[in-house]
């Protein structure tokens, strides 16, 4: 084991892993936002629109990633639409974990029973009131274990952004290992690499579902 | 109507070569799927037993497998154990192995999760009525876990029918591979071939993912008990 | 003589369910002060009459009037309508997510705008009075059911309600938090609030009410005061369903 490589080529691994970071970061943003928005369409059966986002998500939970990412940079330019690798990138992260956002918050509304809503109107809310102090704080405390594994699965997911040419984790370690053949140096910094970004996020979500269960929420 | 993209399409075999490449897509997954469910059935089991060492191995593998994208686990088997063992592995033989390995792991999950969760009673209901420990497995718990399983097991099929499309990243050539081709191919006949290669793959993998998800519902409902 | 003031007014009350009819013609007037308790076999329409009352099911055809505004079918600001309705549901629904304060505080604070120390302390004052104000910082799910539905109680107390409507409180309780619960609704009724109570309590209703209304198929059957209700029936329907609360020893003696 080379460790003189390892010692070399950590900053571009370090480099590699911010990019990687940011784009999960606003991908997962824009996921959350565009999830919240389909799912209350899709709870509160708004017409029409609501067989559009339906269509939208089986769509995207139907296909990989990487086809929505070949297509939206090799294909779109064809049309005249140009996108930068990073720009295709937190499209299509956007474009795929939005539909499993929504499914995830959808569970979440649909588990607050009924009869919340109707106690809430009861003592003379108006729908909004109910909506954002009945309905949401315990839909969202329901959808946490969906909600993260999701960003799991989208952090997981930005792996594929090196076959648009984005200079993320993947693209350095196959780079290094086409260049230099340190195979084996290359791929232990890619999994310390990964382990390093994915583990605390795992464990700290495993706290807060443990934490979250703990205040009882349901009787 | 010159440059009508979507001519692409039928031009020479190109339709054919581009159906070819999903069933390598589909056959891999398949393979892949059948060796899980075998092994995952095994590893359940053996989860479900009181050892640590035993319990301290497979979750520590439970987690490496979930935390690891399924592309770092196919370079580290394509390239890793290439240089490691100085075997080649095709690309095929990589993704089958990775698959095995991933789709083992979450098999193995839902199959002790599924064992742990059939009722005490259920064996105990079982002695009561006079069968023997055999018995109670074969129609007692078996058939409840498969029910349970069975729709979590048809939804890890079409997730990695969605994953082998990463295995053209390592050569193989299936469905994009193939598609990569063509348009290569087509550069300067049909310059726009891209948009019409890759939009119409997009749909061959949903007509080929969806139905299946379609039935896992159907499953999943139906046996709701 | 004190003119009686009508607080609530139910005019040919019709409503259906898809295609069933579950209340046929239902009219009922009930004065301040008044307990209104309003018995009968299961599915006879009262708790659907309750719900329409308080806008949560609609209506085919008829009116209600709650001093003398309509109320019925209103699409617009039917909130401020319920404000002035209190409801305690069978479920004792409380909010998971709050503390028994906060669960009571809502509904004041932020549709009626009050100040929250007044109603803090209006809260707390009326805690205190069904004796649960130790557990004003608990969270629903440490609290047993019969302490849930006091503060469901209190909860629709704080509106400042006109009319207190009760859908079958203790139906889901354990015997032993029954009595705790119809206490405190025995305690309103003293103080003078006016309410509709839907109950299989016999004895608790015979005590409360000052007037029973028999319901039976979505229509009222008999109308009277407790006792001539209890002890001497008018209508053979009635005496019916009081049989149904009378057991025979089962060895014949």
């Amino acid at each position: 084991m080379d460790l003189d490589f390892i010692q070399k080529y950590t900053p571009m691994y370090i480099e590699a892993g911010v990019i990687t970071l940011r784009i999960a970061f606003i991908g997962i943003l824009g996921s959350i936002i565009i999830g919240l928005l389909c799912s209350l369409i899709r709870y509160y059966k708004i017409p029409i629109i609501q067989r559009l986002v339906g269509i939208y998500i089986e769509l995207s939970r139907n296909t990989p990633l990487l086809i929505q990412l070949f297509f939206l940079y090799f294909g779109l330019p064809k049309v005249g639409i140009v996108l930068s690798s990073e720009a295709c990138a937190i499209v299509g992260l956007i474009f795929l974990g939005g539909s499993y956002m929504s499914e995830a918050f959808r569970s979440g509304l649909e588990a607050v029973h009924n009869s919340q809503i109707e106690m809430g109107l009861s003592l003379g809310l108006t729908r909004y009131q109910v909506i954002r102090y009945v309905l949401l704080p315990q839909a969202i405390s329901v959808s946490i274990p969906a909600f993260a594994a999701n960003v799991i699965f989208l952090i997981k997911e930005t792996s594929v952004f090196s076959a648009v040419a984005l200079a993320d984790l993947m693209f350095v370690a196959k780079d290094l290992i086409g260049l230099y053949y340190k195979t084996n140096e290359a791929l232990l910094m890619l999994v310390i690499a990964y382990l390093i970004i994915l583990l605390p996020i795992s464990i700290l979500f495993s706290l807060l579902e443990r934490k979250l269960r703990y205040a009882g929420f349901g009787n | 109507m010159q440059d009508l993209g979507i001519s692409v399409l039928f031009q020479g075999k190109n339709f054919i070569r581009l159906l070819g490449g999903l069933w390598i897509t589909v056959r891999i997954s398949l393979i892949s799927v059948i060796i899980s469910i075998l092994l995952g059935i095994v590893l359940g089991m053996i989860m479900t037993m009181k050892n640590p060492v035993i319990s301290a191995i497979t979750k520590i593998y439970l987690e490496f497998v979930r935390i690891m994208p399924q592309l770092v686990l196919l370079f580290l088997v394509y390239f890793g154990v290439t240089k490691a063992f100085g075997i080649h592995l095709s690309g095929e033989l990589s993704a089958i192995i990775v698959f095995s390995i991933w789709g083992t792991a979450e098999m193995g999950d839902l199959v002790r999760g599924a064992l742990v969760s059939i009722p005490k009673h259920q064996y105990e209901s079982g002695k009561a009525i006079g069968l023997t420990n055999i018995q109670i497995f074969r129609y007692i718990i078996i058939p409840q876990t498969v029910r349970r399983l069975l729709p979590l097991a048809i939804n890890l099929v079409t997730r990695m029918i969605k994953t082998t499309s990463l295995i053209a990243l390592i050569g193989v050539v299936e469905v994009v591979k193939v598609g990569q081709q063509i348009i290569d191919a087509s550069r300067l006949s049909v310059p726009s071939a891209a948009l019409w290669i890759y939009g119409v793959i997009f749909f061959l993998y949903f007509i080929v993912c969806y139905p299946i998800s379609l039935l896992a519902t159907k499953l999943e409902k139906v046996w709701k008990d | 003589m004190k003119m009686k003031e009508t607080i609530l007014e139910i005019k040919n009350l019709k409503k259906n369910y898809d295609e069933l009819n579950v209340l046929k013609n239902v009219s009922i007037d009930i004065n301040k002060g008044e307990v209104l308790v309003i018995v009968g076999p299961s599915g006879c329409g009262k708790s659907t009459l309750l719900r329409c009352i308080n806008g949560l099911e609609n209506i085919q055809s008829g009116d209600i009037y709650l001093k003398g505004e309509k109320i019925s079918n209103r699409r617009k600001d039917m909130h401020l309508v319920r404000q002035k309705i209190g409801m305690v549901f069978q479920s004792y629904d409380l909010f998971p997510h709050m503390t028994i304060l906060n669960n009571i505080l809502l509904g004041p604070m932020k549709s009626q705008n009050r100040d929250k120390k007044e109603v803090t302390k209006e809260a707390e004052e009326l805690l205190m009075r069904v004796g649960l104000l130790d557990k004003k910082d608990a969270y629903p799910r440490q609290l047993s059911g019969g302490q849930k539905q006091r503060v469901a109680i209190v909860r629709a107390l704080c509106m400042h309600p006109e009319i207190m409507l009760f859908d079958e409180v203790t139906a889901a309780l354990d015997p032993e938090m029954v009595r705790e619960v119809l206490d405190v609704m025995l305690e309103l009724a003293k103080d003078g609030s006016t309410m509709i109570i839907v109950t299989h309590e016999m004895q608790f209703a015979r005590a409360i009410a000052d007037r029973i209304i028999f319901m039976d198929k979505g229509e009222i059957i008999e109308e009277s005061d407790p006792e001539t209700f209890f002890t001497n029936p008018n209508t053979d329907r009635a005496k019916k369903f009081l049989n149904v609360f009378t057991f025979n020893t089962a060895k014949g003696d």
